[in-house]
């Protein structure tokens, strides 16, 4: 069974400028165990998917339709106190700032304790030797000395680790990470992408990336889902949606990255910039940057679905047109 | 080899903590002053021919923007010397060239909010008569279709611009200062991929199309790659590597350099899954106190004792047949033996880029 399963979902602001659309009927689902990607550049509603899937989108925000099931329960609607027992216990969230989720005047140890006992009763005795076990898990060095540190005497890298620690307390059935390396070193990037590849095999979690980065994503996730202004324009198998993807966006994002021409040539780039959520255009929110658009890319575009895979384009890519920036 | 254009020789920048009288009684009585002193670069010897692009690359506090701004001349070194076609570029504490210009990673913290961007741009310009205060919108305007943004916009402010339209104003401002030399100092790390892309085309273009010598400083290897000729990796204020970019992808002859390329994700199109083994292990040492000997030491599978008893040179490669230098004592077993796991790599189909 899946361990959380998005349906619909759309997510608002109402702002001076009317009401964003942020998340517009956003599906998928995560399996346990298995790592999906979330990618998307600023503004695509990647981090709003995140936060609605834990119930942590404030006023002016809200959701107004659709349905999140967490191991078969309905979360949409449920009451805050509900929510609140759920988050931690059964679905965790790391962030990309983990300065922002430590409290600085605490050891790491009690907090961590708090995490704890904030789900469950536990002796001390019994509380420590859990938060060794995690801090060893994320591959902390002498982790019952650390739980004596302050965050502030522990590098960028080992607080990220701290807080997917704290994230793993409880054993989630999820677990939201929303660019969890991106401030990071690419070297310490690199020891946090392994250690979060053996976690998800050896805790069963299923995990959502959140991530602007493909080539990160890449290599860790199993399934991908992008995201362009507020929908999914594509998910699937990674490997298969890079080597063959559908939606000229994905295209795009993969053909604007280094590497992917020879050095000192000019790299095949999406023309424009993002669009604003307050004025997108009718039909398909790309068409305006799109190589292929037409007149008939205003009108709604359908979700195409072939078995694990889906795109919603309506001139999709395909072995006779693969490469539309050239 | 001509004559390098711009030169960096022996080059060292210290920061020593600033200590009241109070601070160092305090200090001497035991109490948690810091009184070290930060060596940020370490005796860089680079040279970049005209018309040639550097990259450095490092992670970060490895010293690559500093170099960045003494290279400028808005910094001076605390030994060695900078000099551009022959002449220093900060005399007496002051720059004295405006043909060196900088572009840095936040255009919004270098742009004042409330002056419009257009005369923000034609400040250098008219301060140093390049162009008359009276001809400087003009002036200005043409620089801006110069980096592809509307001339129209001169009279905007900084907020109504998107990140990758803020990092063209600071391109435009940077060329109206009609420099030899343009240093961009991790340019787009804070853009998201599609525009970022757009920026590495607008800089390969305007290199070429404006002559420009680049030293182009960033933490991401596959930007580095795509637009420099020659790479230089620093790790803790030292250069440790030097050679022709595609070399020292292909080969290269620092363990440092090494983990470094193996910890850049790549694009994989064949397997998922597939995050490797920790490429580097442990962290970057404190810069207060780094380690004897090759910095690199503690983290390096190479590691011998001879390695932390003496700083190692930055040597030229015996057997090399392009002009390379590494910072390694096991230099050319390193090559060899990593040569040979490239090539297993290699036999294992998957990877792009």
């Amino acid at each position: 069974m899946a361990a959380l399963e998005v349906d619909n979902l759309v997510t608002e602001f109402d702002t001076a400028n009317g009401v964003l659309r942020a998340v517009d009927g956003v599906s998928f689902t995560l399996a346990p165990g298995q790592i999906t990607g979330l990618v998307g550049e600023s503004g695509s509603g990647k981090t709003v998917t995140g936060f609605s899937l834990l119930g942590l989108v404030d006023a002016p925000g809200r959701i107004v339709s659709g349905s999140i099931r967490l191991g078969g329960t309905e979360l949409v609607g449920r009451p805050e106190t509900e929510l609140r027992r759920r988050r931690g216990a059964e679905i965790a969230m790391i962030f990309q700032d983990p300065i922002a989720t430590l409290n600085p005047l605490l050891a790491i140890g009690a907090q961590m304790r708090m995490a704890l006992e904030a789900h469950r009763s536990v002796s001390r005795r019994e509380a420590n030797a859990r938060c060794i076990e995690v801090l060893d898990q994320v591959g902390i060095p002498e982790p019952r000395a650390r739980l004596g540190s302050y965050p502030h005497e522990l590098s960028g890298g080992m607080r990220q680790r701290v807080a997917i620690a704290i994230a793993l307390l409880h054993g989630p059935a999820v677990i939201v990470a929303d660019e969890p390396t991106t401030a990071l070193d690419v070297s310490i990037q690199a020891q946090i992408l392994h250690r979060m590849r053996m976690l998800a095999d050896e805790t069963g979690s299923a995990v959502l990336w959140i991530s602007h980065d493909l080539a990160t994503v890449s290599g860790l996730a199993s399934r991908l889902l992008v995201m362009y202004a507020g929908r999914i324009v594509e998910f699937g198998n990674t490997a298969e949606v890079l080597r063959d993807p559908r939606h000229p966006y994905t295209r795009g994002l993969i053909d604007s990255l280094p590497g992917t021409v020879a050095a000192g040539e000019p790299l095949r780039q999406i023309p424009g910039g993002a669009p604003s959520l307050s004025a997108l255009p009718p039909g398909c929110a790309f068409a305006p940057r799109c190589p292929h658009a037409d007149v008939d890319c205003a009108k709604p575009v359908e979700l195409h679905e072939r078995g694990e895979r889906g795109w919603r384009c309506i001139h999709p890519l395909g072995p006779e047109r693969s490469d539309p920036f050239a | 080899m001509s004559e390098p254009f711009l030169s960096l020789r022996g080059v060292t920048r210290e920061f020593a903590p600033t200590l009241s009288a109070g601070d160092r009684l305090a200090a001497r009585l035991g109490a948690n002053v810091e009184t070290r002193t930060l060596v940020a670069v370490d005796g860089v010897d680079l040279h970049v021919q005209r018309g040639e692009t550097l990259g450095l690359v490092g992670e970060s506090g490895c010293g690559k923007s500093t170099l960045g701004r003494l290279a400028a001349g808005s910094l001076t070194p605390t030994r060695g010397s900078v000099t551009l076609d022959g002449e220093p570029v900060r005399v007496d504490g002051s720059k004295v060239t405006t043909r060196v210009q900088t572009v840095f990673q936040d255009p919004f913290a270098s742009l004042d909010p409330r002056m419009k961007v257009g005369a923000a741009v034609a400040e250098g310009p008219v301060a140093h008569e390049l162009v008359s205060r009276h001809g400087a919108r003009a002036y200005v305007a043409g620089w801006f279709e110069r980096v592809g943004l509307d001339a129209g916009f001169v009279d905007r402010y900084p907020h109504q611009f998107s990140g990758g339209q803020r990092q063209r104003i600071a391109i435009a401002r940077a060329l109206a200062m009609r420099p030899d030399v343009l240093i961009c100092d991790e340019p787009v790390a804070s853009l998201d991929v599609s525009i970022q892309a757009q920026i590495i085309n607008l800089v390969l273009e305007l290199r070429t199309g404006l002559d420009l010598t680049c030293l182009f400083i960033s933490h991401d290897l596959s930007v580095v790659r795509h637009v420099s000729d020659r790479l230089a990796v620093m790790y803790l204020g030292r250069v440790v590597e030097e050679g022709l970019a595609e070399t020292l992808f292909d080969a290269p002859a620092h363990p440092y350099t090494r983990g470094l390329l193996d910890s850049v994700p790549r694009l994989e199109l064949h397997r998922e899954d597939v995050v490797a083994a920790e490429p580097i292990s442990g962290e970057l040492p404190s810069p207060l106190s780094p380690p004897p000997g090759c910095h690199f030491a503690p983290r390096c599978r190479w590691v011998e004792p001879r390695c932390r008893e003496s700083v190692p040179e930055l040597r030229e490669i015996d057997g090399s047949a392009v002009a390379r230098t590494s910072r390694c004592l096991r230099a050319e077993a390193v090559l060899v033996g990593m040569k040979a796991l490239a090539d297993d790599a290699a036999a294992a189909p998957g990877r792009v880029s």
